[in-house]
């Protein structure tokens, strides 16, 4: 970092983001039991409230009935919001708070290395939370197909891609409160535009072109047709926008976290 | 031990100078830490101490100048130069999620160490930071000294030729600091190298072989402690305090030729031989007075000057 123009240097990474994976899954493993209850229980009740309690109102979405239509697009917004809670909140805490970032630059780990372990652990997060999710859908009997495995190592890269997004807003937090405006203003409003409770069709023209550039509705449109025991369409271009959105996002994380630590 | 290539210069930092916007923080400082010795930045607080000592470890910028720590240029070889370096912060950034024990496996393997190498490691540093006892201990359960030496003993975790200390002691009790300063005389004779910040004048004096002040980002002294007394100021010092006594100095300390500085309600009277005025101090009623060798803190408070600062 020979002068702030390398801030914005392509992201050097090497094997030392592993045992910044391997922290993160040690403390994981520590509250096992809270993480996997929380995981588990907060999209049964989803399931359970929307798919049986309002499903049985609604008529059939191309050609599915509500609950198992529910399933997929609910499996994505839980693959989302654990990268998203893990990347800020978590990864806010880690660096300002108890300051474990710096500890661990302190060794000989860069904060490019730091920031490529966090990914990796968030997207891992998502792939666990997913698992958890086909279990439950499994359990109550509402997708049963092999091919929902598929979903596994989309979740993984799904993870990327918001984990990534997420990094850029905890790298240039003021506080606390910009992680909470970020999830207001774009978290949550990607769960309605991301065609997880109803079809894209329903929405006006210029907002299902805005919507088909969203991470969260490439992820639905490949994770929802897989539950089904179908083939997604145009799934080379809904995967090439997850992992655009990983790459391009991990570096500016990077620009911006060497810019806020480094200087 | 420090490897025979690096001993005569651990680290080499020359004419270098930071600056934050306008702010020159680092304003063209020097010096050398020889292998095996113990040097102390001294300075007080926004002196520019952190920030050099951030620029050694190669985790920011600087405008100009040149570092060489272990023989590695920094920031360009900054990984390899902090894989053989321990550094102690100034703020305990322990991991609170994990034990006393784990904290020092994770902290390995951030060097890339083999886990099992690091577990047969852990026993003889919990020796060292007498923290056998608390291996299974949450950090929150440990007192202010204990995670002092846990964050030492996680710096000797690579077994580092040169340990960097960020005012090692700043926040702890008496006893706690001894122990501190105790481990760390332990560290030199074992052949370690260590360039600690500090603001504690008692603490420079009893640790370090030769130290350089710093103030407003430049180095306005440097030697070894005595070097710095005998070269910079007269060896005793006798401080005069209660009613009268600020006259008194004015009127005939000066008169005798003892250069005075007043400092609230004490003067204080630098001499070559204050013994001489003792018996005239005698009989004054009301005045009051303590005579002493010259320390540290009198050279210190002679170059950085007595009043209080905005930063402070």
């Amino acid at each position: 970092m020979a002068n702030p123009a390398t801030f914005w240097s392509v992201p050097r990474v090497s094997l030392r983001f592993v045992p910044v994976w391997q922290r993160n899954f040690m403390v994981w493993r520590r509250y096992l039991f809270e993480r996997v209850v929380s995981n588990i229980v907060e999209p049964a009740i989803t399931l359970v409230a929307f798919g049986y309690g309002l499903g049985t109102l609604l008529p059939l979405i191309d050609g599915v009935a509500y609950l198992p239509y529910l399933a997929g697009g609910t499996l994505c917004v839980s693959v989302m919001y654990s990268a998203k809670f893990e990347s800020l909140w978590g990864a806010y805490g880690r660096m300002e708070v108890q300051r474990t970032w710096a500890a661990i630059m302190n060794a000989p780990v860069s904060i490019d290395d730091v920031l490529l372990g966090e990914l990796a652990w968030a997207a891992t997060k998502s792939l666990l939370t997913a698992a958890a999710m086909l279990l439950i859908v499994w359990t109550l009997g509402i997708a049963r197909t092999p091919r929902a495995l598929i979903v596994l190592p989309l979740a993984f890269v799904a993870g990327l891609a918001f984990s990534a997004m997420a990094l850029i807003v905890n790298a240039s937090a003021k506080g606390w409160d910009t992680l909470s405006t970020y999830f207001t203003i774009v978290v949550t409003p990607m769960i309605f535009l991301g065609g997880v409770f109803f079809p894209l069709s329903r929405l006006p023209p210029w907002l299902q072109e805005f919507s088909s550039y969203l991470p969260l509705t490439a992820l639905v449109a490949l994770v929802r047709p897989l539950m089904l025991d179908r083939v997604p369409e145009n799934a080379a271009l809904h995967l090439a926008l997850l992992f655009g959105y990983a790459l391009v996002c991990y570096f500016i994380a990077v620009g911006l976290s060497r810019r806020r630590l480094l200087r | 031990m420090a490897a025979a290539a690096v001993a005569a210069a651990a680290l080499r930092v020359h004419e270098l100078r930071k600056a934050y916007g306008q702010v020159a923080a680092v304003d063209g400082v020097s010096f050398r830490v020889r292998g095996g010795e113990c040097f102390a930045l001294l300075g007080p607080n926004g002196a520019g101490k952190t920030s050099i000592l951030r620029c050694c470890l190669g985790l920011t910028s600087y405008q100009s100048g040149t570092i060489d720590l272990l023989g590695y240029r920094v920031p360009a070889q900054g990984r390899l130069a902090r894989q053989r370096t321990g550094v102690v912060s100034q703020i305990d950034n322990l991991d609170p999620d994990f034990t006393v024990e784990e904290n020092l496996l994770v902290y390995g393997r951030y060097f890339g160490l083999d886990p099992r190498a690091i577990r047969r490691r852990i026993p003889e540093l919990l020796e060292f930071a007498s923290l056998a006892q608390k291996a299974g201990a949450r950090i929150g359960e440990l007192s202010g000294g204990m995670k002092r030496r846990l964050m030492l003993a996680r710096a000797l975790i690579n077994d580092p030729s040169l340990i960097l200390m960020d005012e090692p002691t700043t926040g702890l009790d008496p006893q706690a600091r001894h122990l501190i300063w105790e481990r760390l005389k332990q560290l030199l004779a074992g052949g370690k190298t260590i360039l600690l910040t500090t603001h504690f004048m008692d603490e420079a004096e009893r640790l370090a072989d030769r130290l350089a002040i710093v103030d407003r980002g430049r180095k306005i002294a440097e030697g070894s402690p005595r070097e710095l007394i005998r070269g910079h100021i007269e060896p005793q010092v006798l401080e005069v305090y209660g009613e009268g006594a600020i006259q008194w100095a004015r009127k005939c300390a000066q008169a005798r030729g003892l250069r005075v500085e007043i400092s609230g309600e004490t003067a204080f009277c630098y001499a070559t031989d204050a013994a001489a005025l003792l018996p005239e101090l005698e009989q004054l009623a009301g005045v009051r007075h303590l005579c002493r060798p010259a320390n540290l803190e009198d050279v210190f408070l002679k170059l950085t000057g007595r009043e209080m600062r905005a930063e402070w």
